[in-house]
């Protein structure tokens, strides 16, 4: 995705690779963070969850056009600090919202159906995001207005686009968070106690429901912060954006160990490092790579690197 | 035996008869519809067999037609190609063309009638070869696929899909990313509803024989049928490389169905359609899957009108995906859940089939 620009072969663009790499695994590790805690809690693979990492996009760009910041509009107009902060909250409130519909309307009344319906159903949701917003925002490619002005940024060898550098930082500040969130609160311990048995949980006086709901609801933020921040690097948005992203991160969360935030987070990297490599080498099969490491992960250690063992899960 | 040949014979003598009926008294818009009802008949029932009776959950199935429809097209179709090397566009004449030049036909002095003929008797050995490949293909996936479960083989054999898109994606020779057009018209009623009847039969009877009380015996608890002296592994492979030999015969008639193929056309997009087919129609339930195919690929043509009587373009996969959520949370069983309603009915009124 975000490999186009390199020569392959040489030393200098390898490093440049690994630059771009690390920052598409950012994007990776703050998707997979929503499969990662859905699969806990649920045992389902959201696939409506790249989805929602789509509308994330789509939710900053229309505030952003309505305040009158349109894409590729002559000169750039430079966009205050805090108005882009506003589109963030924006998005990830729209997304979170999203994604507790999703859960209230599709999987809750699927919770004591056999897995496959569930995951039928998650298919659905995601067939139906997709041909909504295809309805709402058009199938055509839309820019996305320069919230921050790109730059490139020097780095020793290497050039990075400013962007991407944010885009490293905001994951980072955001994965913290979410690891301490789940660690350091109740909320965040009532997560831990349902992903560990939702029926003891529920005998110890953890609100399930509301529960799950906080998990889809705080996955799809940190989704819509991966739309917006891609969108921010590489404007054009479509409505099947969200598909690859979204298996890739699924194959992410499983890499680094399914059910495991920090797993999630290691995932995401090492499979955005990977994609750089062989993009790096053979950029035409860079697409095939999360596929090829997710067969190789699920044969030789299906609990992935972070994940615990011992649990019925494959 | 003797019933299921006199089942088979009747079935594609029928194949023919039906071809020349509906050429010669339906519009071919109609026919077209036919015609891939035809070919999701066959995924659908094809795919019943891994995910239905064995319950392995498989979301790999474009793959397989994609192998299939490609192989089958070097059987049928000359490949142009722009060669790197070379810098400029080379001519691979089909296997077809090359047998026939071996016994002596002179294709630069063949007309076009001539060369098409030719390459109709390419298709058959087409066909089944694509099938064989794809069979050698679930080989490969089935294996691996002993290690998982649920939604991890799920997930896992849609990567093995995506992977298959990408390869043939990467490979000139047969059109790369802008796939291969201009294949001949050979998919026509009779070869596609002759396959369909195979298919039919040949999973009728399996269904029937120790190999698919096998399977459905792993569907219904591993434990237990290994317990009893099923061979786990085995039925399992068997049941992928059986899928996977349909689903390549079912992407060659595809493939000369719509006459342009590339990786696109394989995406993982089919593969779920074909399982929505499934689910619909009963999964586990032959009876199911060919009115899920059936439904399903006349449902999108009929909305297609809807879509333009309401005048809101997209509408039709709305529909699609609601019907699709609606139906696990009432009806996840599908319709005919895993009976064999109308077989039994099929049963009493054609005198070929079993008592």
């Amino acid at each position: 995705m975000l490999l186009a620009q390199a020569t392959p072969g040489s030393f200098d663009t390898l490093l440049q690779q690994l630059g771009n790499g690390i920052a598409m695994g950012s994007v990776y590790a703050l998707i997979a963070v929503g499969y990662t805690m859905v699969y806990g809690v649920l045992q389902l693979i959201n696939f409506a969850h790249g989805e929602v990492y789509m509308l994330g996009a789509y939710y900053s760009y229309w505030p952003a056009r309505w305040l009158g910041y349109v894409p590729d509009a002559g000169e750039k107009p430079s966009v205050p600090l805090y108005i882009v902060g506003l589109l963030f909250v924006a998005a990830m409130s729209a997304c979170a919202l999203t994604g507790m519909l999703i859960e209230r309307l599709a999987y809750r009344p699927l919770r004591k159906a056999s897995r496959l319906a569930a995951l039928i159903t998650a298919i659905g949701v995601s067939l139906l995001l997709q041909n909504l917003a295809q309805m709402a925002f058009s199938a055509d490619p839309r820019g996305y207005p320069q919230l921050v002005q790109q730059t490139s940024v020097q780095l020793g060898p290497i050039a990075l686009a400013n962007t991407k550098l944010i885009i490293i930082a905001v994951a980072a500040i955001m994965m913290t968070g979410l690891h301490l969130f789940v660690q350091h609160t109740r909320p965040g311990s009532a997560m831990r106690a349902v992903s560990f048995d939702m029926r003891t949980a529920r005998l110890m006086g953890v609100n399930v429901n509301r529960t799950i709901a906080m998990t889809f609801a705080i996955g799809s933020i940190m989704a819509a912060v991966a739309g917006m921040l891609v969108a921010m690097d590489q404007p054009r948005l479509t409505p099947m954006m969200g598909l690859m992203a979204g298996l890739k991160a699924f194959v992410a969360a499983v890499l680094g160990g399914i059910g495991s935030i920090p797993g999630a987070a290691l995932g995401g990297l090492l499979l955005g490092v990977l994609e750089a490599l062989v993009g790096w080498q053979k950029p035409e099969y860079t697409e095939a790579v999360a596929f090829a490491v997710l067969i190789v992960v699920l044969l030789v250690k299906p609990t992935g690197l972070l994940g615990k063992t011992g649990r019925e899960k494959v | 035996m003797l019933r299921t040949g006199a089942v088979l014979v009747a079935g594609i003598i029928g194949a023919v008869v039906l071809n020349a009926v509906l050429a010669e008294f339906i519009d071919d818009y109609v026919v077209r519809v036919i015609n891939l009802c035809g070919v999701a008949i066959v995924l659908a029932v094809s795919l019943n067999v891994i995910n239905g009776l064995c319950g392995q959950f498989s979301l790999g199935h474009a793959g397989f037609m994609a192998i299939g429809a490609y192989v089958c097209s070097l059987f049928t179709t000359t490949q142009r190609y722009y060669d790197a090397a070379s810098a400029q566009y080379v001519s691979e004449p089909s296997l077809a063309a090359r047998m026939a030049e071996m016994f002596g036909a002179d294709l630069a002095a063949a007309g076009s009638e001539q060369l098409q003929s030719i390459a109709a008797w390419g298709f058959l050995p087409g066909l089944i070869a694509g099938g064989v490949v794809s069979a050698l293909a679930g080989l490969v996936v089935g294996i691996p696929a002993l290690r998982l479960r649920g939604d991890y083989l799920a997930i896992a054999t849609l990567g093995f899909g995506e992977i298959v898109r990408v390869v043939i994606t990467n490979i000139p020779q047969i059109g790369g990313a802008t796939g291969l057009p201009g294949l001949p018209p050979l998919a026509n009623t009779s070869w596609i509803f002759a396959v369909c009847v195979v298919c039919i039969v040949f999973s009728v009877n399996l269904q029937r024989s120790t190999f698919g009380r096998a399977l459905i015996a792993i569907r219904e608890n591993e434990l237990a049928a290994e317990i009893m002296g099923v061979r786990i592994a085995r039925m399992k492979v068997m049941a992928f490389i059986y899928g996977a030999f349909f689903a390549g015969v079912a992407g060659g008639l595809l493939a000369h169905l719509l006459q342009t193929i590339s990786p696109a056309t394989f995406n993982f997009m089919k593969s779920i359609e074909v399982v929505v087919m499934l689910v619909l129609g009963g999964l586990g339930s032959l009876t199911g899957a060919v009115v899920g195919a059936i439904v399903l690929t006349v449902l999108p043509e009929a909305l297609r009108d809807v879509e333009r009587e309401v005048n809101l373009p997209g509408i039709r996969m709305v529909v699609y995906a609601l019907v699709l959520i609606l139906l696990m949370i009432f009806r996840p069983q599908g319709i005919f859940g895993q009976r064999e309603l109308s077989l039994k009915l099929l049963r009493r009124v054609i005198p070929g089939g079993r008592k």
